[in-house]
């Protein structure tokens, strides 16, 4: 179908615009193929971009609901409530000596940011079709943004947690201070992102050709979360399956958290190197996936 | 540095035809397929049907020259103008496109019903390109030039469609491009918000800048292009002076006396109220109309349609253009007494409209047939989708020996003159 077979990308800046605004851009237009990598420098450009769609995501996220802002906190909190009677006080699942309902919503914070991430992710390349249809910006800009609203609701729900810690404090029923391991939380919310981010770039550029990629996203989340300790500590898994089970970024994630918040034992360092490792190569293995099929985007939405 | 603005050469894209009920794979098919001839399916399905949708074009515009891109529907027009802005990318040959490129294929593309006039404007020009301290600096003439000064922190969804239009025009208006692309915005919103968009395109030309201009209203392309660049089927059919240029179009893009489709029409003419079958020029007795007609004879517009489901709204008529791109009249069955209105059963339908006589010039004229919904959906439009005819007036203007020839004018009306009583007249009304 590419009557060209060169590998050369076809938007490459010829000159970029001199000083003075002198017309010195040149664009080629021509048929690619092949692999090729992503043009950080047009991307870098398009930052702004980038930024307003976050933004927009951000407030429509609160605007179109009633309860607006409260939605970030009421979605944590009454999945919390309602795993702390049903696996918490019904199953009597063990916590580890911390509060059920603390250990658990612990591990809701990067498990609503990351399921939230990866469903946005997927979705998002069709849902923006028309902006892909007609404008020309780097593609890649629509996946990413879609994921940072999700950062948002994790630090609202960061707050609660600490408001929740506090309560638990005063009440006298659990004490515990913050140490250092606090500051680490970053790190593994950037992990959570980014996972979130690998598996939805691919999903989002299969969703392109395959329609019916999306009616399969929900159940992908929710396998996940099984397999993920967020109802569960991880240590209630047999210990000669605990090392594949560590192998989930998410397992490492969630302990990552809960270490870092409510000092239980310190995430499998190794299995998280080694997930760490994964991630990072499935990402740029999708990066040039997404690069590779990305031409032929406006032609299919 | 050269004088070019964009060269392209040897330019072809092409698409697959894809089912319209059916048009994206799913992988529960693909796995289907495999499940059930695992070879046949690793083998490859058969290659989807292709057509091409620009074939070996080649053209060159120079800096601040203002191009027209004329043709019907499917001509690639819009494909161009994807392909050059980047949106789409070219399955053969190149484009070299020199200054920093503005596009506007489409009005308000990216915003956002719930945001704010202001917030949409910021958004609309990130995704236009503009920087945001630029959309900053031009906030204040952006939102005079739409007019919505009081409704700008209004979330748009209380905007009307004038006013939708206005502000999304009115961003883009505002990109100053080196060069810019434009694709029939004018066909939508009212007649001042065409004149207002026509008049800071002219502002954009007169600046220097390249404006590439796709619409099918002639007079528009007159109005702002010194060239134009005529597309047939994908391929360049004429690239030079404008009124050159519109003049073969409107010609030769009609050269026919009938017009009639076996099947669905295409062209976006298929539709369960009234799909067009035959669109023919008759004499008075019905029979097809060959070679001119003397502006002395009653020639008949025969308008044949499917209709599926009838829809108490249809309006169908015709309108006639003169071959220059002046338009003459638009006339509807609906035009007369209710009474009189056609009944649309289903199944096929005919009407004739009668031309009277002595009544066109000596010339050459467009008939396009009007279909539409009232007020809700165009199903066939002139200058967009209609299907033409062609009309040949020749001879038969008088009875009288002074003048017999072609006359100045678009019409030459045989028209009543009356004697007056001799002198002067006061008593006359």
């Amino acid at each position: 179908m590419h009557g060209d077979t060169s590998a050369a990308d076809p938007r490459e800046i010829v000159e970029p615009r001199g000083p003075g605004g002198r017309i010195t851009e040149r664009v080629r237009i021509r048929a690619t193929s092949g692999w090729r990598a992503v043009d950080w420098v047009e991307f870098w450009r398009y930052r702004e971009l980038l930024w307003f769609l976050a933004a927009r995501d951000i407030k429509l996220r609160y605007k179109q609901t009633v309860l607006g802002v409260a939605w970030a906190v009421i979605q944590p909190l009454s999945t919390m409530l309602v795993f702390s009677v049903f696996f918490g006080k019904l199953a009597k699942i063990p916590s580890e000596g911390i509060p059920y309902p603390l250990l658990t919503l612990v591990g809701l914070l990067p498990w609503q940011l990351f399921a939230y991430a990866l469903t946005q992710s997927s979705n998002s390349l069709v849902s923006e079709q028309r902006l892909i249809t007609k404008v020309y910006f780097p593609r890649l800009i629509v996946p990413v943004a879609s994921v940072l609203a999700g950062v948002v609701d994790l630090l609202i729900g960061l707050v609660l947690t600490l408001g929740m810690i506090t309560l638990y404090a005063a009440k006298g029923w659990f004490r515990i201070e913050l140490t250092a391991a606090f500051f680490m939380i970053p790190l593994f919310m950037l992990f959570a992102l980014a996972t979130a981010f690998t598996v939805g770039l691919w999903l989002a550029t299969l969703n392109v050709q395959y329609r019916d990629i999306r009616h399969a996203i929900p159940f992908l989340t929710q396998f996940w979360m099984f397999v993920t300790p967020v109802a569960y500590p991880s240590s209630l898994v047999p210990a000669k399956y605990r090392a594949l089970y560590a192998l989930n970024p998410m397992t490492g994630v969630v302990d990552g958290f809960r270490w870092a918040l409510l000092h239980t034992a310190s995430p499998g360092w190794g299995p998280l190197g080694v997930s760490l490792v994964v991630v990072a190569a499935m990402l740029v293995g999708g990066l040039y996936n997404f690069r590779r099929v990305e031409r032929t985007f406006a032609d299919l939405v | 540095m050269s004088e070019t603005a964009i060269r392209v050469e040897g330019m072809g894209k092409q698409y697959r035809i894809v089912d319209r009920r059916n048009p994206y794979d799913t992988l529960r098919e693909r796995i289907m397929d495999f499940a059930r001839s695992p070879i046949a399916a690793l083998r490859g399905r058969e290659p989807p049907k292709t057509f091409w949708a620009l074939k070996n074009v080649s053209f060159e515009v120079n800096r601040g020259e203002v191009v027209g891109i004329i043709g019907r529907n499917g001509a690639g027009k819009s494909t161009l103008l994807k392909i050059l802005s980047r949106i789409s990318e070219p399955s053969e040959g190149q484009a070299e496109v020199q200054g920093r490129v503005g596009s506007l294929l489409e009005v308000g593309t990216g915003f956002h019903m719930e945001l704010t006039g202001r917030e949409n404007v910021f958004l609309n020009g990130a995704i236009l390109g503009m920087k945001r301290a630029e959309t900053a600096r031009k906030f204040d003439e952006i939102v005079a030039f739409a007019q919505v000064e009081e409704f700008i922190d209004t979330p748009i969804k209380f905007y009307s469609t004038g006013m939708y239009m206005r502000l999304g025009f009115a961003v883009a208006a505002h990109l100053e491009p080196d060069i810019l692309i434009v694709d029939e915005v004018l066909a939508v919103g009212d007649a001042e918000f065409q004149k207002k968009c026509l008049g800071k395109m002219g502002d954009v030309a007169r600046g220097g800048r390249t404006v590439l201009f796709v619409s099918h209203q002639m007079n528009a392309v007159r109005a702002l292009c010194s060239k134009a660049l005529w597309l047939v089927r994908g391929q360049v059919a004429d690239f030079s002076d404008t009124e050159a240029v519109i003049r073969r179009y409107l010609s030769d893009e009609s050269d026919a006396s009938a017009w009639s489709s076996d099947g669905p029409p295409g062209e976006g003419l298929d539709n369960p109220h009234f799909s067009p079958r035959r669109f023919a020029l008759v004499d008075s007795g019905l029979a097809p109309l060959t070679g001119s007609a003397g502006a002395d004879e009653k020639v008949g517009v025969l308008i044949e349609g499917d209709v599926a489901t009838p829809h108490a709204a249809l309006t169908v008529g015709f309108a006639v253009t003169a071959a220059t791109g002046e338009v003459l009249f638009w006339s509807l069955a609906t035009d007369q007494t209710r009474e009189r209105w056609p009944v649309y059963r289903q199944g096929i339908n005919r009407l004739v409209g009668w031309l009277p006589r002595r009544f066109l010039n000596e010339g050459d004229y467009i008939v396009e047939l009007v279909a539409s919904l009232h007020l809700t959906e165009w199903l066939s439009e002139p200058g967009r989708n209609a299907p033409r005819l062609r009309l040949v007036v020749r001879g038969g203007l008088g009875a009288s020996p002074y003048w017999m020839h072609a006359r100045p004018g678009l019409n030459a009306p045989l028209l009543e003159f009356e004697s007056l009583p001799a002198g002067n007249s006061p008593e006359l009304p």
